[in-house]
């Protein structure tokens, strides 16, 4: 049906929160650490503030993973978010597994604003794993698809 | 020695118990009722343990020498419970193949007629675990 | 449909020698509602920002991209420059093309087309943007402190003395705290009354200080700038106006049985009493548990005796309802109950004493007039036995994890005190750790063993029993492999501190949070110490962790600081991306509520459309710290984060995976 690209390049979608995940990143940039330019950041103001209808939006128009990064348990800017993001997450992922989305291509990490280096290496490991499951077929609507290749 | 897989990691895992939580406060030390008759005290034992000194424990009579009272594993303040440790090295020496098993006719011997017999209590303890 | 322009930095060459720059600004003209897109070199410099103004200006722009650095670096100066030309500094977003593209990638290809990425989903979210005003909430000029220890009460000071009036509600019927039951103060051993007095004093007499004495803190509701609080009044069935404190009707009481609570109960008091002679305010009180006229309605000897007609038996509970811009936690601590701990025997033994109890047996006002006498027998001890670490740094239920940070020095002090007022006595200190960290803590300790001549044994206390009088105790020397018995006169325990229960009811009514321990937890742990995570309040003393009376001091003061500034404000500007709740599609199920961590939603009944009366959710917009944990809580959608709304992220999202 479809001719698997050679060189397949998954699309990521990663939130992260402003407070710490995101600082991680930007460290991770100032720090010149690598990681692939497959991941696309969107900052939001705490890892509670990701709806899990984001996620399933992503891969319904075609992303291949997803990957939501907050401040580590305890340490939440807004005291909670983060534990209430975790549950929230545990669930779907479950579900999303269900559904045939691996559990390869959800993840929930937590990166404060001084792990710059953890930051860029959980992204390299997350791409890695996700490129090595191939792109996502299962949710993906396909007339987002055929929208794409209209264009 | 090396037979006897007594490294501090095995001690841990038959005790259950992490002489690392020690902080060396010798609350133990201070609660033994036998500590006169002990070559190595309660706290030396954690130690000893912590550290992987473990030859000379095996040599000291001291092991056998524990009442298995518990009145440390009820005072010490950082739940290390020395008995504990004791009763895991104690094991281990017993389990060990081969070498070292007291014959049934040397134990009217070794009985010490002031002190309860250990190695029965030991057992008990066991199997009340 | 907006009027975006895009604006492509190229951060000299951090950007620019990654990021095909030229190639960013042609593609953000084929994106929907975008007008114009330039790049410059430096879009953070004054001609910058000057570029993105005339911009805005000519060609009546009404949203803002900006591809730059991260913007947690210039979100805010970019938003500023759109404010000062009229444009809603909301409407600007920022895409983070060098932290988050250049630095960490190498190839300009694959660089280029993450910039552009990027840049699309912020083209999509502020296709989206809404201009937000920040809200303005006024400010109450009038602090609560809650607690009158020395920390409440330097606060306090420090707060009026800037010019606005202080609240301290203290529960017991004077203030003063913990400070005024020691003896000497470690490591200068000038007296603690002559040190703390004046300044209970200087807080009675302070025109900006009103002094709630005697009283607790109900319930607290509002928020920063604007809480209100009520504050229960228990009777002291004495008129505060009439009480002149002369004594008399203390001296006349025939009750007699009653604990002394100042002397820690070593003695006993009259129903009616004041609590200390320099006590704050000084007032009777009648503890009505005691009082023969309340429980067999015959007696009325103080009554009868008041020359200034103060006794009132009829006193009721009285409520203070008061607005307040800040609230200063100061609750303090309490030593620990010893009777989980058996092996000391403190319950058993009427010589074993807590170092608290040892202050009071110290001190001039104390049960024995300040001579040092054995609680049992009144007999003075030849042989005293200092036990540290009790009940601190254990993990039995019955412990506390924490080290107590205070008992190392004041063991060290009452040793010294001891030796140097009974030199016939001898004293032993068993210790884990000496912990002297402090300006001439040290020196201090050293000082009770080199001068002094107090024994320092390295191990613990196992058992301690009552043999005939004397105190058998059995300790550890582990330096000498040993065990040491001692037939001790008396034995001293230091015991750990923890949190005033009332920390707890407190930090609820306050929506504070407070660790596994009770103690307040600070908004940062390094660089925001004096602050609870909730805005408008404060922490001062003990209640946050263990301190001595020179670091509570310094935490009372930096507390004031934060406080006078906060109320130094007119008004506060709120943060404007904070949660809103749509009523035609809530449904008042109660969800959000539970998840906010700031309390800052509540519901009211509202007629949506005539006749349509519902409850709904409504959020205090200058509680609310737009976390946005409601709005994934809601299951009808209605709840929405302002800044980050669904369709925004969801755009966002559309954006990168095309």
């Amino acid at each position: 049906m479809q001719v698997e690209n050679k060189e397949f390049k998954p699309t990521i979608v990663a939130f992260c929160c402003n407070w710490c995940s995101y600082a991680g990143a930007d460290l991770a940039g100032t720090g010149r650490m690598q990681y692939p330019a497959n991941v696309k950041i969107i900052r939001v103001p705490c890892s509670c503030r990701v709806n899990p209808t984001f996620i399933l939006r992503a891969f319904q128009r075609g992303a291949d993973g997803v990957i939501m990064c907050g401040c580590h348990p305890g340490d939440c800017h807004y005291t909670s978010g983060n534990y209430y993001a975790r549950r929230r997450m545990t669930m779907l992922f479950d579900f999303l597994d269900y559904l045939g989305i691996e559990k390869g291509r959800t993840r929930v990490e937590w990166v404060s604003a001084a792990e710059g280096a953890r930051f860029a290496s959980v992204m390299n490991e997350f791409v890695k794993n996700v490129t090595e499951l191939g792109p996502n077929k299962r949710i993906t609507d396909l007339r987002c698809k055929m929208e794409k290749e209209g264009e | 020695m090396a037979n006897l897989n007594l490294t501090s990691e095995n001690i841990k895992r038959i005790s259950g118990v992490d002489a690392r939580k020690c902080m060396r406060c010798g609350k133990c030390t201070a609660s033994c009722p036998n500590f006169e008759d002990m070559e190595y005290h309660p706290h030396q034992f954690v130690y000893f343990i912590e550290n992987g000194k473990l030859d000379k424990l095996l040599e000291s009579k001291s092991v056998f020498k524990c009442l298995s009272c518990f009145a440390c594993v009820e005072r010490c303040p950082r739940q290390v419970e020395p008995a504990k440790l004791i009763e895991a090295v104690r094991l281990t020496v017993i389990r060990q193949q081969g070498a070292n098993h007291l014959l049934p006719d040397e134990i009217p011997a070794a009985i010490d007629e002031e002190m309860p017999q250990q190695a029965l209590v030991a057992a008990f303890r066991k199997f009340t675990k | 449909m907006q009027k975006i322009g895009v604006f492509i930095c190229w951060c000299g060459s951090n950007i620019a020698a990654t990021v095909d720059v030229k190639r960013v600004a042609e593609a953000a003209l084929h994106e929907p509602g975008v007008v114009y897109s330039a790049d410059y070199q430096y879009m953070c410099s004054e001609s910058g920002q000057t570029l993105i103004k005339n911009a805005i200006k000519e060609k009546g722009l009404t949203g803002v991209v900006v591809c730059s650095c991260s913007p947690r670096m210039h979100e805010a100066t970019f938003r500023k420059a759109a404010e000062s030309c009229g444009l809603n500094p909301y409407m600007v977003e920022i895409a983070n093309i060098r932290e988050h593209v250049s630095w960490i990638h190498k190839d300009i290809e694959e660089a280029t087309e993450k910039a552009v990425i990027l840049m699309r989903a912020a083209v999509a979210k502020v296709n989206l943007n809404q201009s937000l005003t920040a809200g303005k909430s006024d400010v109450v000029k009038r602090a609560l402190v809650i607690g009158g220890g020395i920390a409440g009460i330097q606060t306090a000071i420090d707060i009026a003395d800037a010019g606005y009036e202080v609240d301290i509600v203290e529960k017991k019927p004077t203030i003063g705290g913990k400070m005024s039951q020691l003896d000497k103060t470690f490591p200068t051993l000038d007296c603690a009354a002559c040190i703390l007095t004046p300044k209970m004093v200087e807080a009675a007499s302070h025109e900006k200080i009103r002094i709630i004495s005697y009283s607790e803190v109900e319930s607290v509701s509002g928020f920063v700038g604007n809480f209100t609080a009520r504050i229960k009044k228990k009777p002291r069935y004495v008129n505060e106006a009439l009480c002149t404190g002369c004594g008399i009707c203390a001296e006349k009481c025939p009750s007699r049985k009653s604990k002394n609570e100042f002397n820690e109960g070593m003695d006993t008091r009259g129903a009616v009493y004041i609590p200390f002679a320099q006590a704050v305010p000084k007032l009777a009180v009648i503890d009505p548990t005691a009082c023969i006229k309340f429980k067999t309605g015959k007696c009325g000897l103080c009554e009868r005796n008041c020359t200034a007609k103060a006794i009132d038996f009829n006193q009721k509970e009285q409520i203070i309802e008061e607005k307040y811009g800040a609230i200063v936690v100061a609750t303090g601590f309490n030593p620990i109950k010893l009777d989980g701990l058996e092996e000391y025997g403190y319950s058993q033994n009427a010589d074993v004493i807590t170092s608290l109890e040892l202050e009071r047996l110290m001190n001039a006002a104390g049960p024995t007039g300040g001579v040092l006498l054995r609680p049992s027998d009144r007999q003075h001890p030849h042989k005293i036995v200092f036990v540290q670490c009790v009940g601190s740094r254990g993990l039995r239920p019955c412990d506390k994890p924490y080290c107590s940070k205070i008992c190392c020095m004041y063991t060290a002090k009452h040793s010294m005190l001891i030796r140097e007022k009974y030199p016939d006595t001898e004293v032993y200190v068993f210790y884990i750790d000496v912990r002297t960290p402090g300006k001439n803590f040290d020196e201090f300790y050293r000082r009770a063993v080199e001068q002094y001549g107090v024994h320092y044994v390295k191990g613990q206390v196992g058992k301690i029993v009552n043999d005939g009088g004397k105190l058998i105790v059995h300790g550890s020397d582990l330096l000498m492999n040993e065990q040491v018995i001692i037939d001790a006169d008396l034995v001293v325990l230091a015991a750990a501190i923890e949190p005033d229960p009332t920390a707890k009811s407190v930090a609820t009514m306050l929506t504070a949070s407070i660790d596994t321990n009770n103690f307040f937890t600070e908004a940062h742990p390094k660089l925001r110490p004096v602050e609870s995570p909730t805005a408008g309040v404060f922490l001062s003393g003990v209640c946050q962790g263990p301190k001595d009376i020179p670091e509570t001091v310094a935490q009372a003061s930096a507390a004031a600081v934060k406080v006078v500034g906060l109320l130094s404000k007119d008004q506060l500007t709120c943060n404007p991306c904070v949660a809103g709740s749509n009523e035609l599609l809530c449904n008042g199920c109660s969800s959000c509520e539970k998840v906010c961590p700031y309390g800052a939603i509540s519901y009211i009944t509202k007629e949506v459309r005539r006749g349509d009366f519902r409850r709904v959710a409504f959020v205090n917009e200058a509680v609310c710290q737009g976390c946005g944990a409601c709005t994934v809580t809601c299951p009808s959608g209605a709840m929405d984060l302002k800044g980050f709304t669904n369709k925004q992220i969801m755009a966002e999202v559309d954006a990168i995976c095309k």
